[in-house]
């Protein structure tokens, strides 16, 4: 799990609001998260608007079981997983789903589903080094992260980075749970074999 | 005995369940068949090294603390403050 270098201290007691120092303790680490999670830094500012004045109106709901940090970092994850349904929903869906037909067949024979020759994995850098100090292989995952179709994006991102269940990324994204493995199936083969491609 | 013959064979079915395995759990049958396949198979032995190593570093991405550099700027924030403030005032 992160363990954000925070300003705060663990709490015995509930924890208590103030939105008067809300911009200096936390605007900083919610914009990396979601930065992180949608990669445009415009809207990911505005995100970051949106959590604190959604926070504002819902200040009197706060419990105090959870730190500060933990109940705004809630509050803009929910609607970071709004900007993934609007991205996945909307155009480009039908299309998605024929491109993948398309794809995968690249990555396999269709008649016996054999690797075929040209797509057949190879050891690149992630054999060989340490992946987690690889600074330059992270920079290619992203990339190669960025070119994969919304849907898969979304379904990928909600699934690793999140660890949401499966069950509620289907509700979220509207996808039945047989497509949610084949998005997860498909958008690994493309990642793969794009960190392969570009590795040299 | 024709199921068996398709798993010994299909790369396609095996980087599936690969895929399947790292998220969630498998069913007997399932497991059996992954083992036969990989068995035989280098490709996806190797595609299942890397998958994993993948895997790992998605998790490192988005869960070290390094890669929180990202900061906004104070002009920014001083804005966003003074707009929680007039919010706070109008309560």
């Amino acid at each position: 799990m992160s363990i954000p270098k925070s300003t705060e201290i663990p709490q015995a007691e509930p924890s208590v609001l103030d939105p008067h120092h809300w911009v200096e303790n936390h605007a900083d680490y919610l914009f990396s998260y979601a930065i992180t999670r949608i990669n445009e830094e415009e809207q990911a500012r505005d995100l970051v608007q949106e959590t604190f004045l959604a926070a504002l109106q819902r200040i009197d709901k706060f419990e105090g079981r959870s730190s500060e940090r933990t109940w705004l970092t809630a509050i803009l994850k929910n609607k970071v997983i709004d900007v993934y349904r609007k991205k996945s929903s909307g155009l480009g869906k039908n299309t998605t789903s024929l491109d993948t037909e398309q794809q995968d067949q690249d990555f396999f024979d269709p008649y016996d589903g054999h690797w075929k020759k040209t797509h057949r994995p190879e050891p690149f850098g992630i054999d060989t080094n340490d992946p987690l100090m690889n600074k330059e292989l992270k920079s290619i995952l992203q990339k190669c992260m960025q070119k994969l179709p919304a849907l898969w994006l979304s379904v990928f991102t909600m699934k690793h980075m999140e660890e949401e269940s499966t069950e509620l990324i289907c509700a979220e994204l509207k996808v039945t749970s047989s497509n949610f493995w084949v998005i997860i199936h498909r958008a690994k083969l493309n990642l793969r074999a794009c960190l392969q491609k570009n590795w040299i | 005995m024709n199921e068996l013959k398709d798993i010994i064979y299909n790369c396609r079915k095996a980087t599936f369940l690969i895929e399947k395995k790292q998220l969630t759990a498998l069913t007997f049958k399932e497991r059996v068949e992954l083992r036969i396949h990989l068995t035989g198979c280098s490709f996806c032995r190797l595609f299942q090294k890397q998958s994993i190593g993948i895997n790992k570093m998605i998790y490192a991405l988005f869960h070290s603390a390094a890669d929180r550099e990202l900061k906004l700027d104070d002009d920014y924030k001083k804005q966003l403050q003074k707009r929680i403030e007039e919010k706070l005032d109008n309560n």
